[in-house]
């Protein structure tokens, strides 16, 4: 990793800083320099291509993959590493699972667990990681149900419930460990049209009650009135960002005015 | 208008024919006397074919305990990003699976002519005590070892096409919560690879349960060699055979019905993966893609 050529931000008022962030699979680069900064309480939603690297960078943030080169920063603290006398340090397995625990992410294939009940799937990681009392983790639990409009469904397996339900359970399961971050991968893109309002509603919802959210997605409609920014992403850079109402009426790069025509 | 089944005359003959000979066949069981079933009904329970039984039994579980233990940790070592660690499992599968598991067995039995002291340390370092092998590697320990450690590289085939079968999302999905890798695998891989591990680890328990009668050669006293070792004092050979057999029919019988509801059970869950997977792939997610 590259530090010494960016100087250090203020980073503690920031949950994302990246700058520079690279990454190659192999031979095939990925991401070639990103720079994205993400306030406390702020929802950003990233827009772009195919292939233009939007699940990579997310995936960086909670150290699923590592970054070849730049600097990446959640929370004010490396992610999976240690700086210590101006060398890095990669971090302890365990130290990573405790960076990540603070950072809830949503995946376009929802990925509950098949073989425990809703209710089992939300308080696994509380009781078997933050070791909450059990019984707590029920409570919170529940609470959480009610907030995605599932209560009813505690005691159901995944597999009897429709996407948009189990994508709501998705949901309650990351949220359950008090994230201060939320990453969402195409949460929506899995879904049937009918299916997508009830999921963008409590993602809506969470916004409101002022979660740092970070949102890959193809909905515009939703990236333009939840987003306090939108980062369009293209060939593994940040071709173009700010506010919904600045990028989506006053374009400034071919790129992202060829996509968004497309996708209009 | 009534319906006129077609008439199968080619099957009937066979089968009439397949009756005819099976007839005989039983028929020539009972009256040639060399059978002697009285001889059969005799040692049936004899005491020593029972306590050889009793080893057979204790021998199948101690093996297969040993086999899926082994098997899981090599397993696990195979898909360990450490070269030394999936390169030695590797060869431990070219060896185990390589080489016939009698040969294996005479091996170990003989492992004291080789090494007649075993010492446990380090190579050319300090060491920790002294064996006599003769003396520790008893015909006992040479059955479990030869059996247990050529079962250990089968199960761990078993085990990994287990893990394999998880798709890779649900890992990423534990770790991004935050579970060390051990919870990942303990909590979320684990308990779904079984569904997988499960049906095949029954034919495994089959198998081994006739393979322990190879242990017969290197005088270990399970229920073959109980068997030979009346038949040689009383040269009555074919009944002693029938009477081990009889039992192998018994237990093998037992563990097949017992396999029959456990698939059954694993198969209703399989129906059911089988419909959600359908699903999942329906839905386009490339997430869930299983790893080859
Ligand atoms: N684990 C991997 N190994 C090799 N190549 C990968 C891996 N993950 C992603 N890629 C490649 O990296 C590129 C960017 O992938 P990424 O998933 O980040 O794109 P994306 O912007 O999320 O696209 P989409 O909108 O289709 O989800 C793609 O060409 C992809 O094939
Ligand atoms: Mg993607």
């Amino acid at each position: 990793m590259l530090v010494s050529s960016h100087p250090s931000p203020p980073a503690q008022h920031f949950a994302v800083v990246a700058r520079g962030v690279e990454k190659s699979f192999g031979s095939l680069r990925v991401l070639k320099g990103v720079d994205l900064i993400v306030e406390y309480g702020k929802v950003a939603c990233i827009l772009g291509p195919s292939g233009s690297g939007k699940s990579t960078f997310l995936r960086c943030m909670n150290h699923l993959e590592r970054i070849d080169k730049g600097l990446l920063q959640v929370g004010g603290q490396l992610v999976g590493y240690r700086q210590h006398a101006g060398k890095l340090y990669e971090m302890k397995q365990s130290e990573v699972a405790r960076q990540r625990a603070d950072i809830g992410m949503v995946f376009q294939s929802f990925n509950l667990f098949p073989h425990m009940t809703v209710l089992q799937n939300i308080i696994e990681a509380p009781v078997g990681v933050k070791r909450l009392d059990k019984q707590q983790a029920i409570d919170e639990a529940m609470e959480l149900l009610a907030k995605v409009g599932l209560t009813a469904k505690a005691a159901s397996y995944p597999r009897t419930l429709s996407g948009g339900q189990q994508q709501r359970v998705a949901i309650a399961r990351a949220l359950a460990m008090k994230p201060k971050l939320m990453l969402f991968d195409e949460p929506t893109s899995a879904l049937d049209p009918e299916l997508v309002g009830e999921v963008l509603n409590v993602m809506r919802e969470l916004a409101s009650d002022g979660m740092t959210m970070i949102v890959v997605t193809h909905e515009l409609g939703f990236a333009r009135e939840v987003g306090d920014m939108v980062v369009f992403m293209d060939g593994g850079v940040v071709v173009e960002q700010g506010s919904p109402s600045e990028l989506f009426t006053n374009t400034k790069s071919n790129r992202a005015k060829a996509f968004l025509s497309k996708v209009l | 208008m009534p319906v006129v089944p077609l008439r199968h005359y080619g099957r009937w003959l066979a089968a009439a024919a397949l009756l005819v000979v099976l007839g005989g066949l039983v028929v020539s069981m009972i009256t040639n006397p060399r059978f002697k079933w009285d001889i059969v009904f005799q040692y049936l329970l004899d005491d020593a074919i029972i306590s050889g039984l009793l080893m057979t039994i204790w021998l199948t579980i101690a093996a297969m305990a040993i086999g899926i233990v082994l098997g899981t940790v090599i397993a696990l070592m195979r898909i360990s990003e450490n070269r030394v660690l999936a390169s030695v499992a590797s060869g431990y599968l070219w060896v185990f699976r390589g080489t016939p598991l009698l040969v294996q067995l005479i091996f170990w039995f003989n492992l004291s002519a080789l090494y007649p002291q075993i010492t446990i340390g380090f190579p050319f370092g300090p060491s920790f005590g002294n064996f006599d092998a003769n003396q520790y590697i008893t015909v006992y320990v040479a059955a479990l070892l030869g059996l247990g450690l050529n079962e250990g590289a089968y199960m761990s085939e078993i085990v990994r096409s287990g893990l394999n079968s998880v798709p890779v999302g649900q890992r990423e999905a534990a770790q991004a919560l935050g579970m060390s890798s051990f919870r990942v695998m303990w909590r979320i891989i684990l308990p779904q690879a079984m569904r997988v591990i499960i049906p095949p680890t029954g034919n495994q328990l089959i198998g081994m349960l006739k393979t322990t009668s190879l242990v017969s050669v290197i005088a270990m006293q399970e229920l073959l060699y109980s068997a030979q070792l009346i038949y040689s004092a009383n040269f009555q050979t074919i009944p002693l055979l029938i009477v081990a057999s009889i039992w192998y029919l018994v237990l093998t019988t037992v563990l097949s019905i017992g396999q029959y509801f456990l698939e059954r059970h694993f198969g209703r869950s399989d129906r059911r993966t089988a419909i959600a997977a359908s699903e999942d792939s329906a839905d386009g997610s490339a997430e869930n893609a299983r790893v080859a």
